[in-house]
């Protein structure tokens, strides 16, 4: 029977991952002396089905790291050793290690071996230190043993007890793996078994011993009977040196093991006492931790709600086909609930799926942890890092595209924010800074903050800076928002030193076109002294929108609602034309540019008078305008459909949908259509507009 | 087992020896080929949805089962005279390579009339004369004379992945 190893390698290599990311939040959440049990089984749980994953696939660089780790990790388990501030960050480098080495196998590339034998010898010298100082304890020698690999094999001795089969767990199937391990012989044992008349058959009599051959680490076997421990007899005895001599041993002890009664057994048999404590404090633990190792799936209740939703809907559609079987005028009405029926189910439907693709935006939160450990550690700073809103929830889609921006922008809070700790002092602030993520639902978006308690952005340092590179006049008045957002032009810094962490000015103009490319936007906000916030608005999903049905000539467009401010019949009174070129709508105190859509878009339209002409006022990229339409249809939400997909990106335009009646729709890009109007307006005039106005 | 791999090699064997298969069509009288495997399927002209900003060769899009197809109407790609589309005029939806190495597209083109289907026997297929500038032959594999008529053999990914239809998507990444 072969197996193809490699689909279960994708799984491995994810779920090794997360143990990684698991380790380290855990890692991170850690004090120095102070020793969390639940945690450090955390830690170690993950340690070991890494272990135990690598090996199966033969990656037995990262299952010999991972095995000294995970000796490490058993110790202080086992309370022989202190989590010392040391240990944390050689176990942070550790996970770094072994990450390495997982997407150097995924990607076939060569790892930086100096890198980890580095960090191996660091953690061989942590556990060489206690080895020496304890080589008495016999539980260490165990450590010792495990720790090396046998080349010889094991002979294994189980007995289970009579109850041990109705436990659910199966012999032959354990049998079946330690086979799979190496050279596998198996002496059966029947001395037990009783006259057939006395047998019951759900009980366990035989016992085996089990010669193992082939380079086998102990821990491999102590996984198999991981479950039947507390149901048996076991001995796991190393075929070492003199195999005649263990075999001896072992049918000796098998001998006194038969002999000798039952509370023997269990004492041979089963962990002491105050370690069977330890391990059932242990069981409850790791079912609350299970369900965080394994978010990244959907939830069973979004399945149970979807499964509901699709089973109203055959109860409807079945209704309906019965209906329709002999129809007449009189059964209109029940026509109509049918059909009113239909539709509320295909909504809840529909939203049911969009909460699939909905994840937490821990996801994207959970690297910071880290991150700031390792900055505020770089740049000699003291952080704190505070989260709120975690839970909120995104669209996978746009959670892949804001890890990096988020990224960006926390590094430059740290870098260029928060002050060192004696200027923070000598400015009257706690020495620990305060960088704070927020998310939050406002409407159909989400809303991401970073905000931190630093000095803030340098209103005359940006402007200076601006001016010397000529993107502001000398004398130029300019408000403090617009000077904050010359931030986001290319190339800009006013790092005085460049680090590598930040400063070199590339990435916050690519953080702000990385956020308008997904339909959202950013702004700064700061106080001199106080810190600075930059609040990042991104829409929940990508999939789906609600738009606003506009027709121009025989065409008819989809402009998003979102960036619908209002939509008013022209009054001839409040146009003006500046320069006889723009035309500019007076809408109360402010002045809209008239932008007319069948213009921008070259199509042929109804009317080309302003008079009574209908103007929808739209926002985008905090820029209005006025788009000037022939018809407003009515307002449905679409589904985005990519015109990139088989054709290109179309300046204007975000995308496609399809409409009820099978007809394409193309949706209307606000801030493509305000700049194409602009870029028109500077280029040429049409010689319509003027005659129009 | 084996016999179904003989019979398998056999039916290689046959295609091979056949050469390719394309699929002609009609363009202001004269005959192109494309190659049969990248068609996904042949259409009656329908109305499309334009999209503004294009060229005039690009006609619009068309909902097809749910994704958005651009169509192409190859006489004005060509620069030949546009004319009004009648019963005969096809829309053959084509599956082109994306030159970056990215999910095939699809893509419909507007032609006269489908013709017929050739076996083009590997070797029938001659590298078109050099015409200089007069006409591009870029976007042609060759020529090739079935059943005496010369039927032009296009390269479509050269001709649908060209100029306007990718290069502006170059820029904006």
């Amino acid at each position: 029977m072969s197996i193809d190893m490699e689909q279960f390698k994708v799984t491995f290599v994810e779920e090794s991952l997360e143990g990684l990311d698991i380790m380290e939040s855990v890692l991170l959440d850690m004090n120095p002396g102070a020793t969390d049990a639940e945690a450090i089984d955390n830690i170690f749980r993950a340690a070991h089905s890494i272990k135990g994953g690598a090996a199966t696939f033969g990656l037995g660089n990262i299952a010999s790291f991972t095995h000294v780790v995970e000796t490490l990790l058993d110790e202080i388990r086992n309370g022989e050793r202190d989590i010392t501030q040391d240990a944390i960050v050689l176990f942070l480098s550790s996970v770094d290690c072994i990450r390495e080495m997982l997407s150097a196998d995924q990607n076939s590339e060569v790892v930086d071996q100096e890198h980890i034998e580095q960090v191996k010898a660091g953690l061989d010298k942590m556990l060489g230190s206690t080895q020496e100082s304890e080589t008495a304890s016999t539980e260490d020698n165990n450590a010792v043993a495990s720790a090396a690999t046998q080349d010889a094999g094991w002979q294994i001795i189980f007995k289970p007890f009579p109850g041990m089969l109705r436990t659910g767990n199966d012999v032959v199937r354990m049998f079946r793996e330690l086979a799979g391990l190496g050279d596998f012989t198996v002496v059966v044992d029947t001395e037990n078994l009783p006259p057939l008349v006395d047998m019951d058959p759900e009980e366990a009599y035989l016992s085996w011993d089990i010669t193992l051959q082939g380079d086998i680490e102990k821990s491999q076997i102590s996984e198999i009977f991981e479950w039947v421990e507390d149901d048996c007899e076991l001995e796991i005895l190393p075929l070492a040196d003199s195999h005649i001599e263990i075999v001896a041993n072992g049918s000796n002890e098998t001998e006194k093991a038969t002999d000798e009664s039952k509370p023997m057994d269990l004492q041979v048999a089963s962990p002491p006492p105050e370690r069977r404590v330890e391990e059932d404090r242990r069981q409850p633990a790791r079912k609350a931790a299970s369900p965080e190792s394994s978010s990244i799936r959907v939830g069973i209740d979004k399945v149970d709600d979807l499964i509901n939703m699709v089973g109203e809907l055959v109860i409807t559609q079945s209704m309906l086909s019965q209906l329709g079987e002999d129809f007449d005028m009189s059964r209109v009405e029940r026509l109509n609930d049918g059909l009113a029926e239909l539709e509320r189910n295909t909504r809840e439907l529909q939203e049911s799926v969009m909460r699939i693709r909905m994840l937490p935006i821990s996801f994207a939160f959970n690297r910071f942890p880290r991150m700031v450990h390792d900055l505020s550690a770089k740049l000699d700073k003291k952080i704190e890092l505070t989260m709120s809103g975690e839970q909120t929830e995104l669209d996978k889609t746009v959670m892949e595209k804001i890890g990096d921006p988020l990224v960006h922008l926390v590094r430059n809070s740290i870098d260029h924010g928060i002050e060192t700790p004696e200027a923070r002092k000598a400015a009257g602030k706690s020495e620990t800074g305060v960088v704070n993520l927020n998310a939050y639902h406002q409407g159909g978006n989400i809303i991401i903050e970073i905000s931190d308690d630093g000095a803030g952005l340098n209103y005359e340092k940006i402007l200076a800076k601006a001016i010397e590179r000529g993107l502001v006049g000398e004398n130029e008045e300019l408000p403090e928002e617009k000077v904050y957002e010359l931030l986001f032009e290319p190339g800009f810094s006013t790092a005085d030193v460049v680090s590598d962490v930040s400063g070199r000015g590339v990435g916050m103009d690519v953080v702000k076109r990385n956020i308008m490319a997904l339909g959202g936007g950013v702004d700064v906000k700061s106080v001199k002294g106080e810190g600075s916030t930059f609040t990042i608005r991104l829409p929940l999903t990508l999939a789906i929108l609600d738009g606003q049905l506009v027709r121009v000539g025989d065409n008819t467009y989809i402009i998003p609602l979102v960036s619908i401010v209002e939509s008013l019949l022209v009054d001839q009174k409040n146009v003006n034309e500046i320069a006889g070129k723009a035309e500019v709508y007076q809408l109360r105190s402010d002045y809209l540019p008239i932008i007319r859509l069948y213009d921008v878009f070259g199509i042929e339209p109804d009317r080309r008078s302003l008079d009574d002409g209908l103007l929808v006022v739209v926002e985008g990229d905090s820029k209005k305008g006025g788009l000037l339409v022939d018809e407003l249809l009515g307002q449905q939400q679409v589904v985005i459909k990519s015109l990139e997909t088989n054709f290109r990106r179309v300046e204007g335009l975000s995308g496609a949908t399809i409409l009820g009646d099978g007809t394409v729709a193309l949706i209307v890009d606000v801030a493509g259509v305000v700049r194409l109007s602009r870029e028109r307006e500077d280029g040429h005039c049409p010689a319509d507009q003027i005659v129009a106005a | 087992m084996d016999a179904a791999q003989n019979i398998a090699h056999e039916i290689q064997h046959d295609l091979e020896s056949d050469g390719d298969q394309f699929l002609t069509f009609i363009l202001a009288g004269e005959e192109y080929g494309v190659d049969i495997l990248r068609v996904q399927e042949i259409k009656g002209w329908d109305s499309v949805t334009p999209i503004p900003n294009t060229p005039e060769y690009i006609r619009g899009v068309i909902n097809l089962r749910g994704t958005i197809v651009p169509i192409i109407d190859l006489r004005r790609r060509f620069q030949l005279e546009a004319v009004e589309y009648g019963p005969m005029t096809v829309v053959i939806v084509l599956r082109v390579e994306n030159p970056d190495g990215g999910k095939d597209r699809v893509m419909g083109l507007v032609v006269d009339a489908v013709s017929d289907v050739y076996n083009v026997p590997e070797g029938a297929i001659k590298a078109a004369p050099d015409f200089g500038s007069v006409v591009d032959v870029n976007f042609v594999k060759g020529l090739a004379t079935l059943e005496d008529v010369m039927v032009i053999m296009l390269d479509i990914d050269r001709l649908l992945n060209a100029d306007e239809l990718s290069a502006v998507e170059h820029i904006v990444q």
